[in-house]
């Protein structure tokens, strides 16, 4: 094991696939020379050269689309979005050409395609940069969508994603760069669509992905400390695939749950969950499924009332106690 | 041309002693501002992006001095100059840095997203190029009411090789739209010089051409040229409903923002030359003193009150009061601001 950041997970991921691969390529703004804006390409430039590490200027629609087309003839780009929130102004490539030409091509076309960046709030940065649009990507069948939650993940998934045949859109945490975990040594991948027990517990489960994961996580060691209750903490690490046999069993074994996520409510991620869980295991339901998301707003600017925007420990409890 | 002398211009001639210090004192006020605001970022007490408009002053100061009535103006997230320049207060503008109630924005907007529309200013836009279209937009509505003005569309010389930009072009031209497009080329895109980010010959402006689009290139740290050929484009846009893109050649200090450490991309010296030799304030100030216009008592007086009532934002903005907590739900639909029994529709709007 290595204790080492969510940043530089990534990094290793990236120069391990990238040496392994000579078809793998790192295309965005500002990944070669600058270092990458959030660093997550650091020295790789340096050690790879300009074939392999591609500066693009500031034309999302143009440079992902061209790396979807790349991708259909064998190329496997790793895609830098600067943020998540830039890929709306290059929504037809994403949504239209990556996620249907298999499908309308009748199976003959792949898009092997990676497109990864931070997705999140929380940083202070106002509505055009703070959007999460995980629920969006997997609304479009054809998309593959996962949400690492900590730096190991962060490498296996990304691994993973890079070997994949399918898009993969990896939607990372700008808040979580810094932070440290222990990432296993060597070629470490996590498969998609398996989700992760964060915390065993047996009074109720709650369930998350990115870094709500970890707020949950931090909620239910509150929660034990504070007032006896035994949280189950499942991190659902990819929302498509997503690991239903892993919510239920969760569900089967605490039967109550509360579904945390970053996302906005309506139409959220949770919605899903929820759907699943009152279909097939309504008769372990001991308390209605209850939700903790963003307050249902554009992202407010002002710090202060944004870390109460996105859901945090206290939110995550209050909740809890709700259910009882 | 960038080189081109424009002080004889009719527009420059016809200012008074008096309106060519309110030039000067413009710009001085944004640097004084965007100075304070740096401080106030090191205290910690602005998180996020800050991007300054340190070097760029004249550019904005200029065109603006040119609106009338029914002109109007919006921009990318660089967006502090523009607003001072159109008479918003250094108070409301400091407050939203900070996220406070008083702000703007009312704290929800933050330094990349001012607005005030009473001053015909659009804003503030934090997605590269995502203003542009907008700015055909307003020029359209303008045509549309027959009013005589126009738009003046602010963006850097990255934004130009957004999708958007490309496809309001040929709109504006197409539909005869009177919309000033101006990019504002400081030469870099965060890390990126222009070179490593546009193809072009001789001048991004130039693409105008491939949409029969008129156009012109300006020496942004002169404001009497940038005045001077931005009130050509205007004139057109006013008499005959067309549009324009204009260049102006800039420079921008510091680093792209606050979090920039501005060390991969160019050199110190560089900045320094821009500094010692190009520097817009500097150089209005020669001229000023130059044709007689000001005394130098008069400027250290400028500086001096210009510092003040940027410490005095500083100042309000601290004692301001963060927005409530419930202010997180408002602003976000008319409806729901505006509710009454009859004329609102059915169905929960806002989700728990
Ligand atoms: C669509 C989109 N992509 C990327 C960004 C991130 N970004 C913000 S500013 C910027 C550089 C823009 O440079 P330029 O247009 O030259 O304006 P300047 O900052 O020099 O004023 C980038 C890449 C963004 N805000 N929007
Ligand atoms: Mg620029």
């Amino acid at each position: 094991m290595a204790n080492i950041t969510y940043r530089q997970a990534l990094n290793d991921a990236l120069c391990e696939e990238v040496e392994r691969d000579e078809n793998v390529v790192i295309i965005g703004e500002e990944v070669a020379q600058f270092d990458g804006a959030y660093k997550v390409t650091e020295g790789m430039l340096k050690r790879f050269g300009p074939k392999r590490i591609v500066d693009a200027p500031i034309s999302e629609a143009g440079f992902l689309g061209m790396g979807i087309g790349a991708s259909m003839l064998g190329i496997r780009p790793v895609m830098e979005l600067m943020f998540w929130s830039f890929s709306y102004v290059a929504f037809d490539q994403l949504f239209n050409n990556a996620a249907a030409v298999r499908y309308m091509s009748g199976g003959l076309i792949n898009c092997p395609i990676v497109v990864r960046g931070p997705a999140n709030g929380g940083t202070n940065v106002g509505a055009t940069h703070s959007h999460t649009p995980e629920n969006l990507a997997a609304n479009h069948p054809g998309l593959k969508v996962v949400c690492p939650s900590n730096a190991a993940d962060a490498k296996g998934l990304m691994k993973t994603a890079i070997r994949d045949n399918d898009p993969v859109f990896v939607m990372e945490n700008t808040i979580l760069y810094n932070q440290k975990w222990d990432v296993p040594e060597g070629d470490h991948t996590v498969p998609l669509g398996k989700a992760n027990i964060l915390r065993e517990g047996k009074d109720l489960s709650l369930i998350a992905h990115g870094r709500a994961a970890i707020t949950a996580l931090q909620a239910a060691e509150q929660l034990k400390a504070e007032h006896n209750i035994d949280a189950e903490v499942l991190d659902l690490r990819s929302i498509r695939p997503l690991d239903e046999e892993a919510i239920l069993e969760t569900v089967k074994k605490t039967n109550r749950a509360v579904l945390v996520e970053e996302n906005k409510p309506f139409c959220g991620v949770d919605a899903q969950i929820s759907h699943l869980i009152q279909e097939k295991a309504f008769d372990y339901l001991d308390a209605p499924i209850l939700r903790v998301s963003s307050i249902d707003a554009p992202q407010i600017y002002c710090k202060k009332l944004e870390d109460i925007q996105i859901p945090n420990v206290d939110r995550v409890i209050k909740r809890v106690l709700e259910l009882r | 041309m960038p080189d081109a002398d424009h002080t004889d211009a009719k527009v420059n001639k016809d200012l008074t002693p008096e309106q060519k210090i309110q030039l000067y004192r413009d710009m001085v006020r944004i640097r004084r501002f965007e100075e304070r605001s740096v401080r106030v970022y090191q205290q910690g007490k602005i998180g996020g992006f800050l991007h300054l408009y340190i070097g760029q002053e004249a550019v904005a100061v200029g065109t603006v001095s040119l609106m009338g009535e029914h002109d109007h103006i919006i921009t990318a997230y660089r967006d502090h100059g523009h607003a001072l320049a159109v008479g918003m207060g250094m108070n409301e503008c400091m407050a939203e840095l900070q996220g406070k109630h008083t702000g703007c924005s009312k704290g929800k907007g933050g330094s990349m997203h001012f607005f005030a529309p009473d001053k015909n200013y659009w804003g503030g836009h934090g997605i590269v190029g995502g203003q542009t279209p907008l700015g055909a937009g307003i020029a359209y509505a303008l045509k549309y009411r027959d009013l005589k003005g126009c738009c003046l569309c602010f963006m850097g010389d990255g934004a130009v090789n957004q999708g958007a930009f490309h496809e309001a072009l040929n709109l504006a031209q197409l539909w005869q739209l009177p919309v000033v497009y101006i990019i504002e080329n400081n030469g870099y895109s965060m890390g990126t010089s222009q070179s490593r980010s546009s193809a072009y010959d001789d001048y991004l402006a130039k693409r105008a051409e491939g949409y029969n689009m008129a156009w012109d290139v300006v020496n942004g740290n002169d404001v009497y040229s940038v005045r001077a050929v931005t009130a050509e484009a205007m004139k057109r846009a006013h008499e005959k409903s067309e549009p324009t893109l204009l260049e102006i050649i800039t420079y921008r200090y510091r680093g792209h923002s606050m979090s920039d450490p501005d060390k991969t991309y160019r050199d110190k010296q560089e900045i320094q030359e821009y500094k010692e030799q190009k520097d817009p304030i500097t150089l209005f100030q020669n001229t000023l003193l130059k044709e007689g216009v000001i005394t130098e008592e008069q400027i250290s007086s400028i500086d001096k009150d210009a510092r003040k009532e940027a410490e005095d934002a500083a100042t309000f903005a601290d004692k301001s009061p963060f927005p409530p907590v419930e202010s997180i739900t408002e602003d976000i639909y008319w409806e729901e601001d505006n509710r009454t029994e009859e004329t609102n529709s059915k169905g929960t709007i806002i989700f728990e």
